[in-house]
């Protein structure tokens, strides 16, 4: 499916396209970029679209979530509200999709932005371990689905996705960076003897200490009644491993799962990624490649792709100035011990060691961060300062917006906040056999926010029936610890007793 | 070109109609749709299609950018780990065609189809393009035919060559494409409503009237090709308004009803013959009327001059605090057992969608 798709679509790039490619390739190498073969396809308005309600895969399952964010695509293109300027899947090689009516310069620019992120996909770490032919995997997912929808029926089927789908953030972001160790139920006991001859066993293995030894290790297993041992991030994992399902169910919550998997680091690297791009794209547009017919539309454009309404924040913009600070600030040497200890703000300002460190740092910081690390180590006081940034609040009453506060750190705390987990609740299994009853309960440490009631009404539902008995959720609701609970037929919210 | 997109189109087309069906009582009750309707389209608000997950809810507060200006009329930030996947933000709106919702709420009310009467007597000229001939005007070639006509004609005569498969036309093939008149058989139906603006008839009232007639013309308008609407509105006298005046318009005084249908009457003899049309008076009322006498005078009305010319005679009674209520007692007294008189009464928006099974259950 996928290779008719791109076999219909290939046209191939105009002579026109083709040597901007090659001429902005040869830029973008020179810089230092180091991507996967980029393949670009040019597609009309309805392809465009189609791609990007399929999140850039021309092949996806059969679902009816497609069919409606195309048409909220199709909406908003028709009122104007967006532009989709460029979409490029993370995949070697790297297919990148160009619009077929845009003007020339905006073909440059998207064509200097996507091997931006081509080059963060390649090198950054957090990409490292996603399945890089996820092109062919999303096809293959498509071809299990339609199998299992001809055997079972379409609605059984379409309707096991959504409950799937449902619970597709419970997932462990970190899960593919080490290796998965099995759940444990029981720790069986180890011996704590040390092999040693006859004579210097008494020393070795003093009897005491081996007692005590062996005491400790009964407790323990006496104490691990619960399961699994230690919470499980990975609910979907769990799920898959423990809950009874049949054989194309857990097929389909396994390839859900995968999915979700696939698209986390764009989720964990969402400003750096995008801030990456669109720093090579300004670099490589003014400084090699626009002519100066292009230049009125070239600001033009990018301007709209940087620009920050009023009051809101916009990741291209946050990423695109904290490169651009990073590489100042080491190009003038503003770091390291003595910088760290001037106080005096006119010193700082003025200080300039002529290192010109700067891309050397940035090559080196799209390697190892992702956004919460980038934030938290390079959003200092005077960008914060210099850029206006703010946290706002929710006046309860008038329900109007409020700047709370432009402190520093409780700007950068906001923002860290916002940024964990990718703004979603960390939930773990924390009992699986809940009274003894085989009955599921998660758990949501609680950090100020309440989740949303009447979502988590549905998704306990789906939850329970994925599980196949009563499922529970220690949370808290307006500050008080709270048991939501959903049999398969009830949702009951109760108080609970806070541990 | 075929998209993969459209299947998924398709199902999510499917899903919105089961959703539609599951929740009409609450979309005929409401009053946000009707002032939603397009042209040929109505927008539904949805909001539960979404696929529900574990999230927090609204953020109370965020980081944002910018001057932020003085006492704050900040909006959110957009908040960078929501970036991408934000579900249940925005409310989602989805468009149904007129078609689909007339259909979707005939087969949910089991409304019977409308067998028209007339068909025969009705009908219009319209050119088909069903033929082939062989003469015509170069505009109306059919090329496919043409050249298929050639190939028999070169494989016969042994011109053609499977190496080089060239096939040129010459006159004698050439075909067009010709037309037939045909008469199509018309329907065309008028919907003529009447309300009762007087005093006892409240905002609420009038808002139920609204609902019941969006659904009444959505049905008739599948049914019949052409359907024209008429508005009288009356009190003690009546006048022929438009749609808006029809819905918005508060009179004060008393009520006569003959006054309405009296004008009802005048309508139908000048524009509507009733061999050509398909003809469907609908009555709003609080059952109000002002003498036992005027009651009378419809009743004689009705049966005198209004049933032999119409489909059906429908009046939906409205309850208000104000009115008596007793010109529905009347008319099923009178004709209770006359299929072409339907009565329903409305008690609350609740009420709508009964009502409409009702008045359009008989399938006239």
């Amino acid at each position: 499916m996928a290779d008719s798709f791109f076999f219909r679509a290939r046209r191939g790039l105009s002579p026109e396209l083709e040597e901007a490619r090659v001429h902005i390739q040869d830029i973008a190498k020179g810089h230092g970029l180091d991507f996967f073969e980029t393949i670009f396809e040019v597609c009309d308005f309805d392809e465009i679209n189609m791609l990007a309600s399929y999140g850039g895969f021309p092949t996806r399952y059969p679902h009816w979530r497609w069919g409606m964010e195309y048409l909220q695509m199709q909406k908003g293109y028709e009122y104007g509200l967006h532009k989709i300027y460029e979409m490029v899947i993370n995949t070697d090689p790297s297919y990148a999709y160009l619009l077929d009516n845009n003007m020339m310069v905006d073909q440059k620019l998207v064509m200097a932005h996507v091997f931006g992120h081509v080059d963060f996909f390649k090198n950054n770490l957090w990409f490292a371990p996603t399945n890089r032919k996820m092109l062919d995997q999303m096809a293959n997912h498509a071809a299990r689905v339609q199998k299992h929808i001809n055997a079972q029926g379409h609605d059984v089927v379409e309707a096991w996705i959504d409950i799937c789908l449902s619970i597709d953030n419970l997932i462990d972001p970190h899960a593919v960076h080490y290796p998965k160790e099995p759940v444990q139920g029981q720790v069986s006991p180890v011996d704590p003897r040390l092999p040693a001859s006859d004579y210097m066993d008494p020393y070795i293995n003093p009897p005491a200490v081996i007692a005590a030894e062996r005491e400790k290790a009964a407790q323990a297993a006496q104490a691990v009644q619960t399961f699994p041992a230690k919470p499980e991030r990975d609910v979907l994992g769990f799920l898959l491993q423990y809950a009874q399902m049949s054989a194309w169910q857990r097929d389909i919550l396994e390839m859900v799962r995968d999915e979700a998997l696939y698209f986390v680091p764009q989720g964990q690297t969402k400003i750096m990624n995008e801030g990456w791009a669109s720093f090579w794209h300004t670099t490589m547009m003014t400084q090699d490649i626009l002519t100066a017919a292009e230049v009125i539309d070239y600001a033009d454009h990018h301007s709209g792709t940087v620009a920050t309404q009023p009051g809101q924040l916009n990741p291209y913009k946050l990423g695109l100035e904290l490169f651009r600070h990073i590489e100042e600030r080491w190009n003038k040497g503003q770091h390291g011990r003595d910088w760290f200890r001037t106080q005096d703000p006119r010193e700082r300002a003025a200080w300039d060691t002529q290192a010109m460190g700067g891309r050397a740092k940035i090559f080196e910081v799209r390697k190892t961060h992702n956004d919460i690390t980038f934030i938290d180590e390079f959003l200092d006081e005077s960008f914060v300062a210099e850029h206006g940034l703010f946290v706002w609040e929710r006046d309860k009453k008038t329900g109007k917006f409020n700047v709370s506060t432009r402190e520093f750190k409780a700007v950068k705390q906001q923002l860290l906040f916002q940024l964990s987990n990718r703004g979603q609740p960390r939930l773990s299994v924390v009992n699986a056999n809940h009274a003894n009853r085989g009955e599921l309960v998660l758990s949501h440490p609680y950090e100020g926010l309440d989740i949303q009631l009447d979502w988590a009404e549905l998704t306990l539902g789906n939850l329970s029936r994925v599980w196949g008995r009563p499922v529970h959720l220690e949370t808290h609701i307006e500050g008080k610890p709270t048991l939501l609970s959903h049999d398969g037929s009830a949702f009951t919210k109760s108080q609970r007793e806070a541990v | 070109m075929p998209l993969n997109i459209d299947k998924d189109l398709y199902r999510f087309r499917h899903i919105v109609k089961g959703r539609i069906r599951k929740d009409l009582k609450r979309f005929m009750s409401s009053k946000d749709m009707i002032g939603k309707e397009g042209d040929q389209l109505v927008r539904i608000p949805l909001p539960q299609i979404q696929i529900p997950r574990l999230r927090y809810g609204e953020n109370p507060s965020g980081v944002g950018q910018g001057e932020g200006e003085g006492e704050g009329e900040g909006k959110p930030g957009q908040g960078p780990g929501e970036a991408g996947d934000k579900p249940g933000e925005h409310s989602l709106e989805v468009e149904v065609s007129f078609e689909e919702l007339a259909q979707i709420m005939g087969e949910e009310l089991e409304l019977p189809n409308i067998q028209p009467k007339g068909q025969k007597e009705i009908s219009s000229e319209k050119d088909k393009y069903t033929g082939i001939s062989r003469v015509g005007p170069e505009s109306l070639r059919h090329t496919r035919r043409t050249f298929r006509q050639a190939l028999k004609r070169q494989i016969s005569s042994g011109t053609y060559k499977g190496s080089s498969p060239i096939i040129v036309p010459i006159k004698e093939d050439k075909r067009y494409r010709s037309w037939k008149p045909t008469t199509q058989p018309m329907s065309n139906a008028v919907i003529l409503y009447m309300m009762d603006v007087s005093g006892s008839m409240g905002k609420e009232q009038k808002e139920i009237v609204r609902s019941q007639a969006f659904w009444l013309d959505l049905w008739l308008k599948h049914q019949y090709k052409n359907v024209e609407t008429r508005f009288i509105i009356h009190d003690a006298a009546a006048k022929e308004v438009d749609r808006h005046t029809f819905f918005h318009t508060r009179e004060s005084g008393g009520t006569l009803i003959s006054s309405a249908y009296t004008l009802c009457l005048k309508i139908m003899g000048q524009d509507y013959p009733a061999q050509d049309w398909n003809i469907y008076p609908f009555h709003f009322s609080d059952g109000d009327n002002w003498s036992g006498s005027d009651t009378s005078l419809c009743l004689e009305m009705l049966e005198s001059k209004m049933l032999p010319r119409v489909n059906q005679f429908s009046y939906a009674q409205v309850e208000s605090q104000y009115g008596s209520g007793q010109f529905i007692n009347d008319l099923v007294g009178k004709f209770d057992a006359d299929e072409r008189v339907v009565v329903s009464q409305v008690p609350d928006r609740e009420g709508i969608m009964n009502s409409i099974k009702e008045l359009l259950g008989k399938g006239r």
